[in-house]
């Protein structure tokens, strides 16, 4: 699957979900896994945040901002297995659940934010 | 030293068949490659390799956060209720103490990945190369300024 040929399109993935991935992410996982839980923020209410996700443009930041970083972990953790673990022998077995978690989270948030 | 009585012997040691031959036996046998064994955990030598290990970790972490994301739009779909168990799982204590442990993984991500910028983007500007101040800089004021507005959108919505 990875070949002088497609090598540049899944680093270019990886390159972009991870600028998405340090832009975006820590701000979200701070509001909503820390901060409302922890009581230092006050929670949304639902319907208004339900109007926010409704909304097109925040549809299309939500898809963004899942897609490309699963890229990201995809190319990055396969490297991982591979350097950490030295698990070569695995390679197929890990590309194939590294893009395949990628590509089932971009069709699930596709999914999910199309029927919002 | 050389008698004729023992003249016979190097002819007879010269039929055997290592001397008929001067380059060494050839024999099957196969040469090993040199592979060193390289541990699994080779990374724990050095603490640049750990920080190396950590940064790629930092990708679980990423993945996680979209995992969260995901799971909260949803519960958003399925009504009022579905959210409030969502807020709910989030408040567990073991919950919380892996967020902490997800977000720094992700801050770790976020400084990495802007210091990285200027050593992978040589950016020149009348034949000089740019400092990398100058490239990560405005990565990090860019971080704070989206935070700060996803913030002010998410407090607008309280």
């Amino acid at each position: 699957m990875v070949n002088r040929e497609t090598e540049p399109i899944f680093w270019t993935l990886f390159s972009a979900g991870g600028v998405v991935a340090a832009l975006f992410l820590p701000v979200q996982l701070f509001i909503f896994a820390l901060a409302v839980p922890l009581g230092w923020m006050q929670a949304p209410g639902y319907e208004s945040l339900r109007a926010l996700v409704h909304s097109p443009i925040t549809r299309i930041y939500l898809f963004v901002l899942c897609s490309l970083p699963l890229f990201h972990f995809a190319h990055r953790f396969r490297y991982t297995l591979y350097d950490g673990l030295q698990i070569k022998h695995l390679n197929e077995v890990v590309f194939a659940g590294c893009y395949g978690i990628a590509i089932l989270g971009t069709l699930a948030a596709g999914y999910l934010l199309w029927t919002v | 030293m050389s008698s004729p009585g023992h003249a016979s012997t190097p002819t007879q040691i010269s039929s055997g068949p290592l001397d008929s031959a001067p380059v060494p036996d050839y024999t099957e046998f196969h040469p090993r490659w040199y592979r060193p064994q390289v541990s699994t955990y080779w990374w724990l030598g050095k603490w640049a390799y750990v920080k190396f290990i950590l940064r790629e970790l930092s990708s679980v972490a990423v993945a996680w956060t979209v995992a969260i994301i995901l799971l909260q739009v949803r519960a958003l779909i399925r009504g009022p209720e579905a959210y409030l168990r969502f807020e709910h799982r989030l408040s567990a204590p073991w919950m919380i103490a892996l967020n902490v442990i997800a977000f720094a993984f992700l801050l770790l991500h976020s400084i990495t990945w802007f210091n990285l910028a200027p050593k992978a983007m040589v950016v020149r500007v009348g034949g000089k190369r740019l400092p990398a101040v100058l490239i990560s800089g405005p990565q990090y004021v860019a971080w704070i300024v989206i935070s700060a507005i996803v913030f002010v959108i998410i407090l607008s919505r309280g």
